[in-house]
Order: C-alpha cells, then structure tokens, then sequence
C-alpha cells in the first residue's frame, strides 16, 4: 500500500507543504522564510519525482490506475515544477501587496501546481475531474487575489465561466461512463475499439463535450473569453502562470484522453478535423486580436490564444497512424520551448511593471536603452515567440509544421506560417518601442535599475533555456519523443 | 579509426578564443579603462590554440594526413533535415589550424604594440579573438551548413574590424562595402548549400566528396547536379577569397588597422576561399566546368591585380593587390588540379605577406602615413624592418631559396604540365610582382625621407619628422615571421609537406618533391627582370616615370590607375545606375502599389475584425457564458453535420 502512496509522493509534498504554509503565516511574516518554502516544497517534489525514476518506478501505476506514473506523467512534472519555481520566484514585489496574506498565495500556487501534476498523470475520469477542480478553484482564488475592482471581477468571470466549463465536461464524462461503463481510459478505450456504430453519435458528443472542458483550460477559441479579463486582471506572475502551467497541463491531458480513450480509427479522423479547424480559428482570431491590444499583457494574452491554435496542430497531425509521434512530441517540446519564452517575456513585464507600474507598450518606448538587458531579453522572447532561429520558438514551429505535413495537413502548416507572419506584426512593436522610439515623455523612466536577485536569476535561467533549446533542439526533442512513447501501440 | 587524441582537446583550440572574446567582453566596463589585460587574455589564449595545434599537427602527420576519427554529433534533427557538428581533423585542417593560429599569435603579439594607446584597445582584441575563433571553426568542422555558418561569423569579424576606426568616414564606408560585395559570393555558396541538400541530402562534406562524387561518376546522379554545386562554391570563394570580378572589396579594406590587414586580409580569411575550394576538392575535380571556370578566374585576377599594384601609391594597396595576385595562383593551381601545391603556396604566402603587412604597419608607425610618396630613406632609420621586408619581399618574387621560390614553382612547373597558356600568364604575373615589390621597396626604404604624414586627430604614432624603430614587440615579431618566409620552403623536400595536404583526399597519395630545371629558370630570369627593372626605374631612374605616366603611355596608366575601371563599373555601373536607379525605382514601385496597398488592406481588414471582434469579447460575463455555450453547440453542430 506504501508503494502505492509512494507514486504521489511528489504531489502529496506540495499539498502538504501547502497547508503548512497556511498555518505558519499566522506566526511567520517574513517573505524569505515563506517564499523558501515554499520553493523548496517544489524542488522536493520534483526530487521525489526524480527519485522514483531512478527508482525504476517509471510506468508503475496506483489506485486502480488513477494515477500513473510514466515518463509522459514525469515530463510534466519536471516542466510544471520549473514553471512553478519560476512563478514563486516572479512574485517576489507582487507578494508585497498583500503582507498578510503571502501564505494563502503560495498555498494556493502549491495546490495548483499539485492540480496540474496530477492532471498530466492520470489515467481515470475521476482522477481528472478531481484534478482539474483542484487546480482551477486555486486559480479562481489566485486570480481574483488584489481584491481590487479588476482583479476581482476577472477572479469571478473565470469562477463562472469556468463553472459551466466543468459542467459540460462533466456531461462528457458522465455519456462516457453511461455507455462504456468505466471512468478508466483503457476500459473507454476498449468500448470504442469495439465500435458499435449505433453509438456513434453520442460518443461524438461526449468527445466534443471534453473539447470544450479541456479547450478552456486552454484557452483556444471559441472558449477563451476569459483570457484577456484574467491575464489584465489578476496579478501578472498568475497570469504568466496560467498562460504556460494551465496550458501545458491542458494539453497534456487532451493528448491522453485522446490518444488513449479516443483513439481508435472510428473517432480519431473526426478530431484531428474538429483540432485543425479550432487551430486555424484560435490563430487567426489569437493574432487578430493581439493587434488590436495597447497593453501588453492583454497582447500576451491574446498571443497565448494563437499558441495554443499553434499546438493545435500537433493534435490535429496525430493520425490513426500512431508510429508516427511526430505530432505528439512536437507538442511536448512546443510546450517546453513556449514555457521558457512566454515567462521570460513574462518576466520581464512584471521587472519594468514593478518599476513604471505599467504595462502599456507606450510605456516601453526607448526602454531599450535604459535598461538594455532587459530590452533585449524582451525583444529575444518576442524573436522566439514569432518563431525566428535561433530560438527555441522556431523549432517548436518546424517540429509542428513538418508533423503537420507528413500528416498530409499541407494547408494546415501553410496556414501556420501565415499566422507566424500576422503574428510578427504584434510581436516586433514593443521592440520597436523598446529600440527605436524615443522616450516616453509621459513616463518616468529611472536611469537604470535591475530587478530583484530571485527574478534576475530565474530571467537568466529561462532566457538561457530559450537560446539552448534553439541552438541544440535535439536535446529536448529526444526527451519529448521518448516521453509520448507510451502512447505508441 | 580510433585515435589517442581526445576530442574536447580539439575544441578546446576553438573554445579558447571563444573563452578570451567572452571574458573580455565581460569585463569590458573595467577593461575599457586599463586594457593592457585584454592583450594579455587575446595572446595567451591564442598561444594555448596554437601549442594544441602544432600537437595535433604532428598526430596527423604520424597518421600520413590522413583523418583522425571523431564522431559527428546531432544538432537539429527536424524530419528530414538532420544538421550535424564534428570534427574533421587531418592534414589539411592541421595545417591551416597552425596557419591561422601560428600568425593570429605573432599578430596580436604585434598589436600589443601596434594598437597601444589606442581608445579601442580591449574592444580591438575582443574582435581578433572573435575572428579568430570562428576562422579556426570554419576550418574544423565538417559539415557544410556549420562551416557556412563560421564563413558568415568569420565575415561578420572582418567588417567589424575593417570597421574598427569607424569614426573615420573611409573605414565605415569600407566596411561596408567588403560586407556587401562579399555577401555577393556568400549567395553562391548559400545556392550551393541548398542544391546539394535538395538534390542529395546530406551536407556532410566526407560524404559529398566521397558517395556523390561516386555517384555521378556512377551516374546516378547528373553530372550538372556537381557542375551547378561546384559553381556555387566558386562563386563563395571569389566573394571571400577576392578574386576577379568580387575583389573590389580588398583593396579599400586596408583602412582597417593593418595587423587585422595582416591576419586576415593577408594570410586567413582571404584565403578561406581556396581553403573552401580544397575541402571539396574532389568534386572541383570531377567538373571540369568549375576547374576551368576557377582556372581562368584566378591566373587572370593574378595577372590583372599585379599591373594594378604596379601604379598604386599607398604601400597597403600594393600589398593588397599583391595579395589578390597571390590568390589568384592558389586558385588557378586548384583549378588546374595542382591541390597540394595551392596549399603550400596558401602556407608560404601566409607568412611572407604578413611579414610584409606588419613591415608596412612598423613604416606607418614610424611616419603616420602609408602614402610611399612621402616616404623614402628609411632603410637607415629602420634597419630591422628594412631588412625582414627584403626578405619577404624576396620570398614572394620567388627568389631562390625562400619559401616563396619553392611553392610557386610548384604551381608553375603544374600548370606547365596541365595548360601551357596559363603557364604564361602567370609567369608575366610573376614578374610583375618582383617589379611592384622592389619599387615599394625603393621608394620607401632607398632615396631620401620626404616627411611623413601628419598624425591624425585621435591617432597614435610617433614623431614624422624623426623616423624611428619600432617597439621590440613589433620588430620581434617581424624577425619571428621572417624565419619561416626563408625556410618554410624547405617541407617540400622529400614531398613532406604535399604528403600531409593530400591526406586530407579520399584517395590519399604519397606527395613527392617536384623540381624542373626549365621552369627554375624560367621563373628565375623573370624574377630577376622584375627586380632589376624595379631597380632600374626608380633606384637608377634610368627612365623618367613622371614623363611617361604624362606622354605616351597615359592611357595605360588611366587604366591601371583607375584599377582597371572594376570600381566604376561596379560602384557607378552595377550598383548606382542600374541597380539604385533601375531595379530598385521599379521595385519600388511595385511595392508602393501593389505590395503596400495589399498589406493595407489586410491591416484595416484586421483592424475591422479586431473591432467586431471587440464587441463580441465585451466582457460581459453572460455574453460570455452564452458564447462559450455556443461555441460547444457550433462544434457540436459542425461534427454532426460532417459526420452525416
């Protein structure tokens, strides 16, 4: 029974660490002590992740397969766990405005992160609604957390709209249990094999009800409209949180649940067209919109609707044909290689907010020679954001668009690098502002500055991240195509 | 083949560099006050590369040249492109490892003294250990797509150092100008890179050299396939290399300060180009298109540089042209098959020229200006710098027994052998460059001092009207490179030399020692010619140049001095008219009305969806939900309709 319990060692570290956490803030104040926990919270569970691969634990499960412990599982893990250090470490002034209440943040980030491992490393519905509840009622808190007028009513909207997502990926589940009769992926998976046509359509719907629970996690369209209240509302290290966390997960999940349950031939031609279609749909309406946005952080927001239409891709380029994983691994390093880039812009958006208190691309005129570090780490994630070498960006790109047209999805590719063209348009204007522009008369702009240590490091890590992956993608592409190996028959 | 030398060694000749342009980059803020650290990091670092070298040098030689094994290891692995970076080390590569290294070394050792004082002293090694290092990469690895990648870094160094004083009007202009006409070439060899991957995926060089070469000799594959291929490659290398119709670039390049003249305008990168033409040498072997087309190429930018220096009055454009001269043998002996010969010729040239260019430097030190009319009688006041010219001088007339004598008789005695025109040519090349050398060296060395140039504004230097020796640093250097412009010659005995270059062939051979009595004389009598007649005008001035250049022959010398109108053409001709006035008017046009209003178009289009989009995405909570809810059924609705 202990080896059971073992395989969630990692996730059971970060809840309890959680709930420590909200008990400990009623006597200690000081934001080092907090913020180290809880950061070692996530280096302890991702150690006991590594522990148990070196273990050979990899590929063991527990509780009747609700939790899995595979290397698809343990690349999220140590992807989450990152995106999570560097989270906690982004909040550093953030944690400021709110003195008495650092514990409940971080709490919360733990739990969510908890959420989110366990949604990649889950093999039953339950396991996955539970999941995904546990994550997203931590969100809906996190989000809502200045407790201003904005930032409460974007915490609301995602609390409502996020309500009747789960109600309709409920629904889904429910038809599937009612007529495979089993929450289990493989025992799902064995009722479609068996096909009996008379279904058809209402396991059609069940698949389409879980397009809709799992798009809004990841915010492609149509279901993204809480994207821009949320990312403009909440704090900005959530919001950098949710854009690479929430999404990853979300995509983790929708390649599982695909791959394992739905996958036999009689389903899999009908989402990869509905996937091609939502990817063409979330890029043009992701980049449209972008266009349009003053703010940058709203900009990021609506460009993280026309990454997930990118990745899209990937699903849509996962034939029936599975000794192709081209598709699949495509997405893990896409995934990876978005994770580095969104949060090093992210980073820096929140270093220049904690200075000007703005994150208005105005603003960012002629930022390039005040602080030229930070300038270009900007303009470099934006470069890697649209996709240019060397950067990690570019090769998630072409991993994605060759996928795509080895699955015979020529258009879908072309209409890939037509969004990566309209996408440059958005992209490149801060570091026009940044490097061109003159300053900024409104704005008062200190000589010169650097950001706090924890921030600066995590920026140089991430930053790093970007230009490694770019230069040597086969370090990362091999982990990402051994990792969905597991869904190859 | 297994091999004792381990790999990291290796790369540790290219890290180091890279580790001294880091570091100084690094402590810039500090090392832009007190710089003397920066020489220091450059030299040692560089020192360490060349000890690795010399090493490895001898490890090819005990395996004949021939590859010492070293896996290739993944870079990008994207569906069918797979791009690998690697080692290729054998003689050829050792040979221009030490090369580079053994002159990068005694050039920045130069520096320290050249470039004292200077206000870009640390910025300036930083750029030499940039250079550097990507020109030992470029020579390193083996595979096309990285080595193009070095070959742009390494052209990236050169205009940032041609560029060094880029306060100065004429320097920026150059650097710009070697930049573009360069990238000229480079859009060759790019068109090369991407045929040969389309037309035979692989861009490892082993392979292209060995299975496509075989392939078409097979015939599986055209022989228009290495025709088109190897034509690419010529047009890289005439770009970098400097030849007929690209070496425009050279000659201004001389602005930059002349010990990066001496390294990489001289020895190193210039020749990149004949390098890159080796390195494929068996498939410039199997087109004869290619081979015919760099033959003619070079023994007519050999012969056409050398009556060019002949009338040049700046002592750095003498050498400039004398270097493009140069060139122009290695690459017509690559084209007439004389590929160990080119190479030796590359070594030899290597060290005489920069012996040449830093004596030139150690002048302009002495008397601000490089202007040989305003020099003369120098050999008193600089007797060391006299002397090591003479030396290099002599070596590059080919003047027996130094090292210049040897390599190009073998490149002589070849082409005799292969195509009797060339032959020619290049004898008459030959001897006009025993002519301009030894009237440099008459009107800067011999006669009287006529006064120097004045010391520019934010210059350094010494007193013009007192000529004097220069530092130890920079006349020891000068005595160093002298040994090897006299001796180097002597690792063609015995056919050593050729041994290790032709290792680097997929069918090795054993290199032996060539001599031909006739072609020894030959060469000799026009040497001497050459140097007499040098003599005779401007020592002896038994005929008055001033009356000449004004009477009869002053259309020649229009021609000659108008560098034979390849910068009209190409600057007023190619680039002015027809390019800024013709393409580029019409291309503007097509994109102001065609381009543009379609680009406008997309944007208010845009901008209108954007804003209906705006009222959809009103942040109303309800509308939101319904949308959501909508968007489900619509999915929903689409799935069925399909399906049925």
């Amino acid at each position: 029974m202990l080896g059971e319990v073992n395989l969630f060692g990692p996730q059971l570290v970060l809840m309890c660490v959680g709930g420590m956490l909200l008990v400990a803030e009623l006597v200690v104040r000081d934001r080092r002590v907090l913020v180290a926990t809880a950061m070692t919270a996530v280096l302890g569970a991702v150690a006991y992740s590594a522990i148990l691969l070196a273990d050979g634990k990899v590929g063991r499960t527990a509780f009747d397969e609700v939790l899995v412990f595979d290397q698809f599982a343990l690349f999220f893990q140590f992807l989450l766990g990152g995106v999570a250090l560097a989270v906690i470490a982004a909040s550093w002034d953030a944690l400021a405005r709110f003195p008495s209440r650092q514990g409940e943040y971080l709490a919360l980030l733990l739990f969510s992160t908890a959420g989110l491992m366990l949604l990649a490393g889950t093999r039953d519905l339950i396991g996955i609604f539970v999941a995904l509840e546990l994550t997203s009622i931590s969100q809906y808190i996190l989000v809502g957390f200045h407790k201003d007028r904005l930032s409460s009513e974007a915490g609301l909207k995602y609390l409502l709209l996020g309500a009747i997502a789960s109600a309709i990926l409920l629904y889904g589940m429910a038809i599937l249990l009612g007529l495979s009769g089993s929450t289990n992926l493989s025992a799902i998976a064995e009722y479609v094999a068996d096909g009996d046509s008379g279904v058809i359509e209402a396991l059609l719907l069940a698949m389409v009800f879980l397009i809709v629970g799992f798009g809004f996690k990841a915010a492609i369209v149509p279901f993204q409209m809480w994207v821009p209240d949320v990312y403009q509302g909440g704090p900005t290290p959530i919001a950098a949180y949710l854009s690479v966390a929430s999404k990853a997960a979300a995509f983790a999940i929708l390649i599982r649940v695909f791959l394992e349950a739905l996958g036999a031939e009689l389903l899999s031609a009908h989402w990869s067209t509905i996937f091609a279609v939502l990817a063409v749909l979330s890029m043009f309406v992701g980049n449209i919109l972008a266009i349009q946005q003053a703010d940058l952080k709203r900009m990021l927001g609506y460009s993280s609707i026309a990454q997930a239409g990118t990745i899209l891709i990937g699903l849509a380029a996962i034939t029936a044909d599975r000794s192709i994983s081209l598709g699949s691994g495509g997405i893990l390093f896409y995934l990876a290689g978005y994770a580095v880039t969104n949060l090093t812009a992210f980073l820096v958006v929140i270093a220049v907010f904690n200075r000007i208190g703005s994150c208005e691309i105005d603003a960012y005129r002629g930022l390039g020679k005040r602080a030229p570090l930070l300038g270009a780490l900007l303009a470099f994630s934006l470069i890697s954001l649209t996709g240019f070498p060397p950067t990690a960006g570019f090769f998630g790109k072409v991993y994605l668009f060759d996928a795509a047209v080895q699955s015979d999805l020529a258009w879908l590719a072309v209409v890939g690098v037509v969004n990566s063209v309209i996408s440059a348009v958005y992209y490149l204007r801060p570091v026009k502002a940044m490097f061109v522009d003159e300053a900024a008369p409104t704005v008062e702009m200190p000589a010169r500055w650097r950001p706090n240590a924890p921030l600066a490091l995590t920026l140089g890590l991430t930053s790093a991240g970007v230009l490694v992956i770019g230069l040597a993608p086969s370090l990362l592409i091999d982990v990402a195509n051994e990792a969905v190996t597991i869904f190859v028959d | 083949m297994s091999t004792p030398v381990s790999e990291v060694v290796v790369w540790l000749i290219l890290g180091l560099p890279v580790a001294s342009f880091v570091l100084i980059a690094a402590l810039y803020p500090v090392l832009r006050r007190y710089s003397a650290p920066a020489g220091w990091i450059a030299m040692i670092t560089v020192g360490g590369s060349l000890g690795i070298s010399v090493w490895l040098l001898m490890e090819t030689i005990n395996a004949a040249g021939q590859p010492l094994g070293f896996e290739t290891h993944e870079l990008v692995d994207v569906g069918s492109l797979l791009i690998t970076i690697g080692i290729r080390l054998d003689g050829l590569t050792a040979v221009m490892m030490v090369v580079v290294t053994a002159v990068s070394f005694l050039v920045q050792v130069y520096s320290t003294g050249y470039m004292h004082g200077d206000r870009g002293y640390a910025r300036y090694f930083a750029y030499m250990s940039l250079f550097t290092a990507a020109m030992l990469g470029l020579v390193l690895v083996d595979n096309l797509v990285v080595l193009f990648a070095f070959w742009e870094l390494v052209g990236l160094a050169s205009y940032l150092l041609i560029g060094f004083w880029f306060h100065k009007p004429a320097a920026a202009a150059a650097a710009k100008k070697a930049f573009l006409v360069t990238r000229a070439g480079d859009l060759g060899l790019l068109a090369a890179l991407i045929f040969i991957w389309v037309r035979a995926g692989t861009l490892d060089i082993a392979t292209i050299n060995t299975e496509i070469v075989g392939a078409v000799e097979l015939g599986l594959l055209g022989q228009t396939t290495l025709t088109l291929f190897a034509v690419g490659l010529v047009a890289g290398a005439v770009g970098k290399s400097a030849q007929f119709p690209l070496h425009i670039w050279l000659p201004d390049a001389m602005e930059g300060p002349t010990p990066v003249s001496a390294l990489i305008h001289a020895a190193t990168m210039v020749v990149a180009g004949v390098y890159l033409l080796g390195r494929f040498f068996p498939v410039l072997e199997a087109s004869a298109t290619a081979s015919d087309l760099i033959a003619w190429i070079g023994v007519g930018t050999a012969l056409g540089a050398g009556l060019v220096a002949v009338v040049q009055t700046d002592i750095k454009r003498v050498l400039a042209y004398s270097t493009i001269s140069q060139i122009g043998y290695m690459m017509f002996a690559l084209g007439t098959g004389a590929y160990a010969a080119a190479f030796f010729h590359l070594m030899t040239h290597a060290f005489f020229k920069a012996l040449l260019f830093l004596g030139a430097g150690s002048v302009n030190h002495a008397t601000n200006t490089f202007d040989m009319r305003r020099m003369g009688g120098l050999r008193t006041a600089m007797p060391v710098t006299y002397l090591t010219f003479v030396i290099g001088a002599l070596s590059l007339s080919g003047v027996i027994p130094l090292a210049g004598f040897w390599s190009k008789d073998e490149i002589l005695i070849e082409a005799w052998d292969h195509q009797r025109a060339i032959f020619a040519l290049a004898l008459v090349a030959s001897g006009l460059t025993a002519f301009y050398m030894f009237r440099a060296i008459v009107l800067t060395f011999h006669g009287s001092y006529r006064g120097g140039g004045q010391l520019e504004p934010g210059g350094h230097g010494g007193d013009a009207a007192h000529p004097h020796e220069s530092s130890w640093s920079m006349r020891g250097v000068l005595v160093l490179l002298a040994v090897p412009a006299v001796a180097a010659g002597f690792l063609t005995f015995g056919g050593e030399f050729q041994t290790w270059v032709l290792g680097a062939l997929p069918h090795p051979k054993e290199g032996h020692f060539v001599f031909d009595l006739g072609v020894f004389l030959a060469s000799t009598i026009v040497a001497a010619a050459g140097i007499g007649g040098a003599v005779a005008v401007y020592q002896l001035r038994l005929i008055n140049v001033a009356a000449l250049r004004a009477g009869r022959l002053r259309p020649v010398y229009h021609a000659l001095e108008s560098k034979l109108y390849m910068d009209l053409l190409v600057e007023d001709g190619l680039v002015r008219r027809f390019f800024h006035g013709g393409l580029a008017r019409a291309m503007a046009r097509v994109d102001e009305q065609g381009v543009d209003r379609a680009l406008d178009g997309v944007w208010h289009a845009s901008f209108e969806a954007g804003r209906w989009g705006r009222l959809v995405q009103n942040g109303q909570v309800q509308m939101m939900a319904v949308a959501l809810v909508a968007g489900g059924v619509v999915v929903w609705g689409a799935v069925v309709l399909f399906w049925a």
